[in-house]
C-alpha cells in the first residue's frame, strides 16, 4: 500500500528517506500516518509491506524537513509503541526503487517510438491493445520521473505509481 | 473403549471474569465507571467482587478525570470502565488531558461484538481510531486468549517510561467467550524498552557545566513528581545550592518554604523566578518540557544560559528549545546518579541577588472589604500549611492557586496544565479523595468550570467523599475576560455568565453549603468547612474584575513582563473600594 501526496514545502528543507521496522499489527500504518498529520510533518510518500519476518513490517517514508524537524520525526517514530527500529537512510549509501505503471494511448505511427523510449529506460511493455500500451518502469524516483517526462508528449491515459522502497547498501565500492 | 473427555486443570472463565481477575492481579482497588449494553457482562462479573470498589460516576468524563485525580494523588495507575459508543466518546477529553499531562491511566471501553464492528451497530464508535493520537497506546482485543496479556501490557505501558493513558477496547462477544485464565508474570515487549539510566558521558558533561556555573537555576517540571523524585531533587538543590523554580506541574516537587525556592515560572510565574531564568548562566531542566506557557518566545528564553535537560522522553529534548546537554533517563535515577558526583557551589551572591528581587517584586494584591481569590487561597495555605491536596480547575483561580498557596509536598497540587480542561477539578478531587484519605482535599473552580462537571456532586454525595468544593464566583470567565480587557480593547464578548444559587444547589444534593461575600467572613467559613466531615460547598462571591499578574503575554519575552500594577483599581460589585491594604507574599 502506498500513497503519494504533494504538499508545498520549504525547498531548503532536505529530502530524507527513513526506513521503519514495526510490529505487523492492526493499525500500525495508521499510527505512523496519523502521527505525521497530527504533527504537521511533510509526507511525500509512504510504503509499507511485509518483511522476511512475517511479524514485522517495513515502512519506507520519504519526507522533507530541516535538521530539527527530521530529528523530531525520528524521535516521534521511535516513540510509537509498535516501532522496532528507525533508520534515516539519507546519510548512508542506500538502494531505492519506485515502480510506475504508465498506460499510453497509441497510434500505429508512434508505437515503435514509445517502445524505443521504454527500452532505453529498461522498462517493460506489460500490456498492449490496439489503442494502448502499458509500461512498467522501475528505478530511482528520478528515473521514473524521467521516463514519465519522456512519455508525456504521447497521450498518457493513466499512471499508477508506488512510493519509494529502500534498503541500506552493504557493499560500498568506489564510485 | 474409554471415552476421552477433555479435562482442563483450570476452570474456564469468560472474558469478563478474566478482565476482573486481571485487574485484581494489577492490584487495582478502585474503578471509576459507568455501565451500558456493551459492558453489561463485565458489570455482571464485577458484581460479586469485593476486592475492587466501583464508583459510579454521573458522566464518563467524570470517570476519567476521577481516575486521573486518583493516579496523580497516589502515584498508582487510575482505571476507568465505560460502555461503547457515547460512553467511549465521552472519555475523549479526559484521555486527552491525561495524555498532555502524562498521567498513567487505563481506560477500558466496551465495544460492539466483533462481527458487528464497522456495521454502524447501535452504540458503535471507532474509539481506537478516535483515541489513537491522544493515547500513549491503545488496543482492540480480538481474541479472548490475548485479553490477559493485553491488560498486563496496557498497565505496563501506562506506568513505565513517560507515563500516559492507554485504552483497551473490549468487544462484547470476546468478553463472553471462555478460556483458561493465566496472568503473565512479566511483560516483554521487543518494541518498547524505556531506558531509565542517564548516560555517564552526558552526566560528565552536565557536571562540568554545573561546576563552572555562577548563576544556575533548576527548572523543575511535573516529570520530577511523576518519577517520585521530589526527595532526590530537594537533596540535589540543597547540596549544590542551586535555586529552584517549578512549572505548574512541578509545584510540590520542592518545598516552597525553602530559601532556594522561587515559586513558579512562566506566563504567570513570579517576577523573580522569571528574572532569575532570564539572567541565569545555567538552566537545568528536570522533567520539564519547555512548554510555551513557560518559555514565551523560545529563542529569548534563558538567553544567557547553557541548558541541561533531564527527561525520560527523547522527543522532548530540543523539541522547543535547543539544549546543550540532554540526559535521557528517569529523573529519579538520573538525580541518584548525579547526587554523589556533584559538589556544593558558591552561589551566595546569586542567591542574595534573587533575595533582593524577591523583596522588590513580591507576589502581591490589594485586599479590601470584598473577597479576593488570592486572599481565600492564602488563608487556606496558612490553615493547611501544605498538608492538603489542592485541586484547581482552569483559569484565574488556577494561577492564583499556583501563586498564593505554599506547596511543600509532591502530589498535593493537581491541575489540568497541558490541555487546560475546564471541569477537571471536581471529578479529579473526588478521585484524589479515594487515594489520600489522610489529607483534606480542596477542589477549587470558577463559576464557569464548576458547571462543566457539576453532575459529580451526586457521586460525591452518594459516597460522602470529603471534598471541600470551593466555587470562586466572579460572574465571569475571568481569564478570558482578563485577556479581552488587556488585549482586545475591553470588548467583553460572551464572558459574563449567569450561575445558579450554589447554596440551594448544595441543599438539593444534600451537601452542606455556604456563601461568603465579605473578606471578614473568609476565616470563619474556611474554619467551618474543615470542621465538617464529608463534602462541603462554599461559594465565594469574589471581586469581578481582578487580574492575574505578573504576566508575560503569550509568545513574548521576559522583557515584556507586566508586574503587579501598584495602582490596580478594581471595580467591585458596582462600588469603588477605597480602604485597600497591600498584601505581599514571597516563595522561599
Amino acid at each position: 500500500m502506498s500513497t503519494t501526496t504533494e504538499t508545498p514545502v520549504d525547498q531548503s528543507a532536505h529530502k530524507h528517506t527513513i526506513s521503519v521496522l514495526l510490529e505487523n499489527k492492526f493499525g500500525a500504518l495508521n499510527r505512523v500516518a496519523g502521527m505525521f498529520s497530527a504533527k504537521g510533518y511533510n509526507l511525500e510518500s509512504i510504503t509499507v509491506g511485509p518483511t522476511e519476518d512475517s511479524s514485522v513490517s517495513r515502512m519506507t517514508i520519504v519526507t522533507r524537513g530541516d535538521d530539527a524537524i527530521i530529528e523530531q520525526i525520528i524521535k516521534q517514530l521511535n516513540k510509537l509503541i509498535d516501532t522496532l527500529k528507525v533508520v534515516d537512510l539519507t546519510y548512508d549509501s542506500f538502494m531505492e526503487r519506485e515502480l510506475a505503471l504508465i498506460k499510453i494511448g497509441t497510434t500505429p505511427d508512434n508505437r515503435s517510438e514509445i517502445m524505443q523510449i521504454v527500452e532505453i529506460f529498461q522498462g517493460k511493455i506489460i500490456d498492449i491493445s490496439h489503442k494502448t500500451v502499458t509500461v512498467e518502469a522501475t528505478g530511482s524516483g528520478q528515473k521514473v520521473d524521467a521516463i514519465i517526462k519522456m512519455l508525456k508528449p504521447f497521450h498518457i491515459k493513466e499512471i499508477a505509481r508506488t512510493g519509494r522502497v529502500a534498503l541500506k547498501r552493504e557493499f560500498v565500492g568506489e564510485a | 473403549m474409554t471415552q476421552h473427555t477433555p479435562t482442563s486443570p483450570q476452570r474456564q472463565m469468560t472474558g469478563a471474569e478474566i478482565f476482573v481477575r486481571s485487574l485484581i492481579e494489577e492490584k487495582v482497588d478502585i474503578v471509576f465507571g459507568y455501565p451500558g449494553g456493551a459492558v453489561i457482562g463485565i458489570y455482571d462479573a464485577l458484581h460479586d467482587i469485593s476486592d475492587i470498589t466501583h464508583i459510579l460516576t454521573r458522566h464518563e468524563q467524570g470517570a476519567v478525570h476521577a481516575a486521573e485525580g486518583y493516579a496523580k494523588a497516589s502515584g498508582k495507575p487510575g482505571v476507568a470502565l465505560v460502555t461503547s459508543g457515547p460512553g467511549a466518546t465521552n472519555t475523549v477529553t479526559g484521555i486527552a488531558d491525561a495524555y498532555m499531562d502524562s498521567i498513567p491511566i487505563v481506560v477500558f471501553t466496551g465495544q460492539v461484538a466483533l462481527k458487528l464492528i464497522g456495521n454502524d451497530a447501535f452504540q458503535e464508535a471507532d474509539i481506537v481510531g478516535i483515541t489513537r493520537p491522544i493515547t500513549k497506546h491503545n488496543y482492540l482485543v480480538r481474541d479472548v486468549n490475548e485479553l490477559a496479556a493485553t491488560i498486563r501490557e496496557a498497565f505496563y505501558v501506562a506506568t513505565t517510561g513517560r507515563p500516559g493513558p492507554v485504552l483497551v477496547d473490549l468487544p462484547k462477544d470476546v468478553m463472553a467467550t471462555k478460556t483458561v485464565f493465566s496472568y503473565p508474570k512479566t511483560v516483554k515487549m521487543r518494541s518498547y524498552v524505556p531506558h531509565t539510566e542517564g548516560h555517564q558521558k552526558q552526566l560528565d558533561k552536565a557536571i562540568a557545566l554545573i561546576e563552572k556555573s555562577k548563576r544556575p537555576v533548576l527548572y523543575v517540571g511535573g516529570g520530577t513528581i511523576l518519577s517520585n523524585a521530589a526527595e532526590e531533587l530537594t537533596k540535589f538543590a540543597r547540596k549544590t545550592n542551586i535555586p529552584v523554580t517549578t512549572t505548574l506541574h512541578g509545584l510540590g516537587a520542592f518545598p516552597e518554604s525553602d530559601e532556594l525556592s522561587m515559586g513558579m515560572l512562566g506566563m504567570h510565574g513570579t517576577w523573580y523566578s522569571n528574572t532569575a531564568v532570564n539572567y541565569c548562566d545555567l538552566l537545568i531542566a528536570v522533567g520539564a518540557r519547555f512548554d510555551d506557557r513557560v518559555t514565551g518566545k523560545t529563542d529569548a528564553f534563558a538567553p544567557e544560559a547553557k541548558k541541561i535537560h533531564i527527561d525520560i522522553d527523547p522527543s522532548n529534548i530540543s523539541k522547543n528549545v535547543k539544549v546543550d546537554v540532554p540526559i535521557v533517563g528517569d529523573v529519579k535515577k538520573v538525580l541518584q546518579q548525579l547526587l554523589p558526583q556533584v559538589t556544593a557551589l558558591d552561589t551566595k551572591d546569586w542567591i542574595q541577588t534573587i533575595k533582593n528581587w524577591k523583596e522588590e517584586h513580591p507576589l502581591r494584591y490589594k485586599n479590601g472589604k470584598y473577597i479576593r481569590m488570592q486572599h481565600v487561597i492564602q488563608t487556606i495555605s496558612e490553615v493547611t500549611k501544605g498538608n492538603a491536596v489542592m485541586v484547581s480547575d482552569v483559569g484565574q483561580h488556577q494561577m492564583w492557586m499556583a501563586q498564593f498557596y505554599r506547596y511543600i509536598h509532591p502530589r498535593t497540587h493537581l491541575t489540568s496544565g497541558g490541555l487546560g480542561t475546564m471541569g477537571f477539578s471536581l471529578p479529579a478531587a473526588m478521585g484524589a479523595a479515594f487515594a489520600r484519605k489522610d489529607l483534606p482535599i480542596i477542589s477549587m473552580s470558577g463559576d464557569g468550570g464548576i458547571q462543566m462537571n457539576l453532575q459529580e456532586l451526586a457521586t460525591i454525595r452518594e459516597h460522602n467523599v470529603p471534598v471541600k468544593i470551593l466555587i470562586m464566583n466572579n460572574g465571569y470567565l475571568g481569564m478570558v475576560r482578563q485577556w479581552q480587557e488587556l488585549f482586545w480593547r475591553k470588548r467583553y464578548s460572551h464572558v459574563e455568565m449567569f450561575g445558579p444559587d450554589y447554596v440551594k444547589l448544595a441543599a438539593a444534593y444534600g451537601i452542606p453549603g455556604f456563601r461568603a461575600t465579605l473578606t471578614e467572613e473568609v476565616d470563619d467559613i474556611v474554619k467551618k468547612m474543615f470542621e465538617i466531615e464529608g463534602p462541603v460547598i462554599v461559594e465565594f462571591k469574589v471581586v469581578k474584575e481582578e487580574n492575574v499578574y505578573p504576566m508575560i503575554p503569550a509568545g513574548q519575552t521576559y522583557h515584556e513582563i507586566i508586574d503587579v500594577p501598584n495602582e490596580q483599581t478594581v471595580p467591585v460589585n458596582d462600588e469603588q473600594e477605597t480602604d485597600l491594604s497591600l498584601v505581599t507574599i514571597t516563595k522561599g
